[in-house]
């Protein structure tokens, strides 16, 4: 027996699957967004939103949240392709799940794939998805001080959500407070701070969207 | 469960390691778990000990698990303490402008194999 000095992370070939999607779909145009949150944030009253808003972009969405196919229905009624995953019970998507998943959207590749991740603001920010651009949910409800409890997803995210600002009058939540904490941790993070039910600031969100997707297909 | 996906991981990991150095036993495996990883190390074991059967360099292996502490750094005082104990406030200050300094690592330190 011989001794052998790793210093590996354990996920380490999760790492080059992730690295391996993210070539692929360059190659081929996709921008692929990581959507995670805590359950019941809104990721899929979001995508749906999304969705409507950019009927110039072909969007596809890989529903990984574990409660049933309720989800996948609702955006195909939308008019998006959608891929029910089966995570068996896993808190998390992982790079190997997610290609199996991308490869699965029929017909061509879209311009743009949204990956709804199981909903749980501590597993899937460990786990590297493969995805070009990581995009979190936050919602009023759940309170300003989340940067703090949970402050990995805040690093590894590229673009947080604020949600259900229609919800502000009924909590206590500090946008600005919340903001300078998820700087702090982040300090390139954009912030989209909406409301999917009111429309209110989804238009930055949009825009952010079309210029990211356009970015993704040229360098 | 947090556990299976790590260990899943783990074994594709030595599964590549051994094809990359050639190996045809892996004897024992030693991993670095953090404090704060949020790793349950007994049921990290049972998961271990279900999947390496699976993977033919890995069924007479051993995990050896090397707990690290976690320890934070206090932004506001500049001194470090021991995060499980106290928490996210300083112990010093009571500031809150505090950062993991290590313990939520999982690593896989060094492996014995033939
Ligand atoms: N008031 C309000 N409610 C919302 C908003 N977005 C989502 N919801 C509600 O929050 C609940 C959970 O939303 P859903 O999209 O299923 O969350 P998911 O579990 O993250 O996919 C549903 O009852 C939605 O109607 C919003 O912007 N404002
Ligand atoms: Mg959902
Ligand atoms: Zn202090």
């Amino acid at each position: 027996m011989k001794l052998l000095k790793l210093d590996a992370c354990v996920t380490a070939s999760n790492d080059r699957d992730a690295d391996a999607l993210r070539a692929k779909t360059k190659a081929c145009g996709t921008l692929l967004i990581n959507v995670m949150s805590s359950p019941g944030a809104g990721k899929t009253t979001l995508l749906s939103a999304l969705i409507r808003a950019l009927p110039q972009l072909d969007i596809a969405v890989m529903e990984a949240d574990i409660e049933s196919d309720v989800d996948a229905k609702a955006i195909e009624a939308l008019g998006a392709r959608a891929v029910q995953v089966h995570t068996s019970g896993m808190c998390h998507m992982d790079a190997g799940m997610t290609t199996a998943a991308f490869d699965a959207i029929d017909g061509p590749p879209p311009d743009l794939a949204f990956l709804e991740n199981v909903g749980n603001l501590i597993c899937p920010a460990e786990f590297d998805t493969g995805a070009g651009k990581n995009l979190m949910i936050l919602s009023v409800p759940e309170g300003d001080d989340k940067p703090l409890k949970y402050p990995l997803m805040f690093r590894e995210s590229d673009a947080l959500v604020i949600s259900k600002l229609d919800a502000r009058p009924y909590f206590d939540f500090d946008l600005d407070a919340c903001m300078a904490r998820a700087r702090k941790l982040n300090p390139a993070v954009r912030i989209f701070p909406v409301s999917a039910k009111t429309g209110e600031g989804m238009e930055a969100l949009v825009q952010w969207l079309l210029a990211e997707t356009a970015a993704w297909k040229e360098a | 469960m947090h556990e299976m996906g790590i260990v899943l991981h783990l074994a594709k990991t030595l599964d590549e390691t051994a094809a990359e150095h050639q190996l045809t036993a892996i004897g024992k495996v030693v991993l670095q778990v953090g404090e704060v990883s949020g790793i349950m190390t007994d049921l990290f074991t049972d998961c271990w000990e279900y999947f390496k059967g699976r993977h033919p360099v890995l069924k007479d292996s051993t995990l050896v698990i090397e707990p690290i502490p976690a320890v934070t750094w206090c932004d506001s005082c500049k001194r470090t303490y021991e995060t499980v104990r106290y928490g996210k406030e300083c112990p010093y200050c009571h500031s809150g402008e505090t950062w993991l300094l290590r313990g939520n690592e999982c690593v896989i330190k060094e492996i014995e194999a033939e």
